[in-house]
């Protein structure tokens, strides 16, 4: 997993770099000590699947959406690893939230969190199925592929796909005998139907 | 880059001057190790290295073991992977299975057909099934580790060279049996009706994390302990060849 530092404190950025290199997991592929027209090229050259930078960037003032700025480059995980206190409002705006005081075995975890957060619920944060959804979650537990379902409703295999992550993001359900057992207990499917 | 003593230090919450029962009060839930090591109870005042001296079990394979079970995520270097012996790690791990079949899922088989008494009919068909095909699948998943993985290593450590099976091979093979049980975990927490929870589905539901968390401690023995100590093996073999 590549990563991206930005972050102005060389002992903060080095340490990081430490751990993360001694873990093996993941590995610093470049470190910014701002942002700037040269960091903006460098987002887009190193792909990093998460970004690790010290809110300070954009300085005390700014109100700027951090999720807004970056999505112009990149749909990395955005981790911040402040070097002083953040306020409650604006840590919602990171994947996760890295402390100084962290140990390296919670960093990764972390890190790991993000990555999954990003991946599992790409566009929505809603709680129930929508409707949608459940259509679609009950084809699965009748056993229908990915094609067969795309057809059926005329999307194409790639937002089956989201919908299946998003389906196992809201419920934690990931195997198709795990959601006919769902769609059973929530009534969204005739018993006769999964003989 | 050279390692850091903090580092060498920071995993080592276990030693063999240790007592033993001082070691169980740190972590009790070692005693499931324990009863799989093949150390009974009634050990007095021995230390970790005496006790399991006494009972023909390897020492530092026992505190990697234990220490797997303390901290999750540790992942042990190098030198005490050197250090630990192939020949107790697959007995290790060959006794876990058989606790997981005889006891763990006996277990968790029992309290689920009374949790699930008051559902509906074809409610309660739909979990026992789906619990009764994971408990197939973990079967099988175990048979392939019992008929070809451990009679691979046992082979290892005799000096044949295994035959055409390497550890690799075992590394691409190995699928995740944890993940129908994390199912069944939300399954039970956040679906199951009304008429069927109360105390029983608490029960169950810890009875299920315990299971699941050793069934994770266990995957994570094979692949960070089993599969680099064979790898370093092999790779020695190769070298001598």
């Amino acid at each position: 997993m590549k990563v991206l530092l930005i972050m102005p404190s060389k002992v903060m950025a080095k340490g990081m770099e430490g751990i993360l290199n001694d873990l093996g997991e993941f590995s610093v592929e470049g470190c910014l000590s701002e942002l700037s027209m040269h960091g903006e090229l460098m987002f887009k050259n190193i792909r990093a699947d998460i970004i690790i930078l010290d809110p300070v960037i954009f300085g005390h003032s700014s109100r700027l959406s951090v999720k807004q700025y970056f999505s112009r480059f990149t749909d990395a995980a955005l981790v911040a690893f402040p070097s002083y206190c953040l306020e409650e409002d604006s840590m919602e705006q990171y994947d996760s939230v890295i402390n100084v005081y962290d140990s390296p075995a919670s960093i990764v975890r972390k890190l790991r969190k993000a990555l999954k957060s990003t991946a599992a619920t790409p566009h929505q944060d809603g709680k129930e199925l929508t409707s949608r959804e459940k259509e679609i979650l009950v084809c699965v537990a009748k056993g229908m592929l990915n094609k067969e379902i795309a057809d059926k409703f005329n999307i194409s295999i790639h937002t089956v796909i989201t919908h299946r992550k998003n389906i196992s993001g809201k419920t934690g359900i990931k195997s198709i005998a795990g959601l006919t057992v769902y769609a059973l207990l929530n009534n969204l499917l005739d018993p006769e139907s999964v003989e | 880059m050279k390692k850091s003593k903090i580092s060498e230090w920071e995993n080592r919450i276990f030693s063999p001057e240790m007592k033993m029962a001082e070691l169980i009060d740190l972590n009790y839930r070692l005693l499931t190790v324990l009863s799989r090591t093949g150390i009974g109870l009634g050990f007095g005042e021995s230390s970790v290295a005496e006790a399991c001296r006494a009972n023909g079990m390897d020492v530092n394979t026992f505190i990697l073991i234990c220490t797997m079970y303390s901290l999750p995520e540790y992942v042990p270097d190098r030198k005490i992977l050197s250090d630990a012996d192939p020949a107790a790690i697959v007995e290790y791990l060959h006794n876990s299975h058989s606790f997981y079949i005889r006891y763990g899922f006996m277990k968790l088989d029992k309290s689920m057909k009374s949790l699930v008494g008051p559902c509906p009919e074809h409610q309660k068909k739909v979990i026992l099934k789906f619990l009764s095909d994971y408990r197939q699948e973990v079967e099988k998943h175990f048979e392939y580790e019992e008929t070809t993985l451990f009679p691979y290593v046992r082979a290892m450590i005799d000096g044949s060279d295994g035959g055409t099976y390497t550890i690799s091979e075992f590394r691409e093979h190995h699928d995740n049996i944890e993940e129908k049980l994390e199912d069944l975990k939300n399954l039970i927490m956040k679906y199951l009706p009304e008429s069927c929870s109360g105390e029983t589905a608490g029960m169950v539901l810890l009875d299920l994390f315990s299971l699941a968390e050793d069934l994770n401690i266990h995957t994570a023995i094979e692949n960070n302990v089993l599969v680099p100590v064979m790898s370093m093996m092999e790779n020695k073999r190769k070298a001598r060849i």
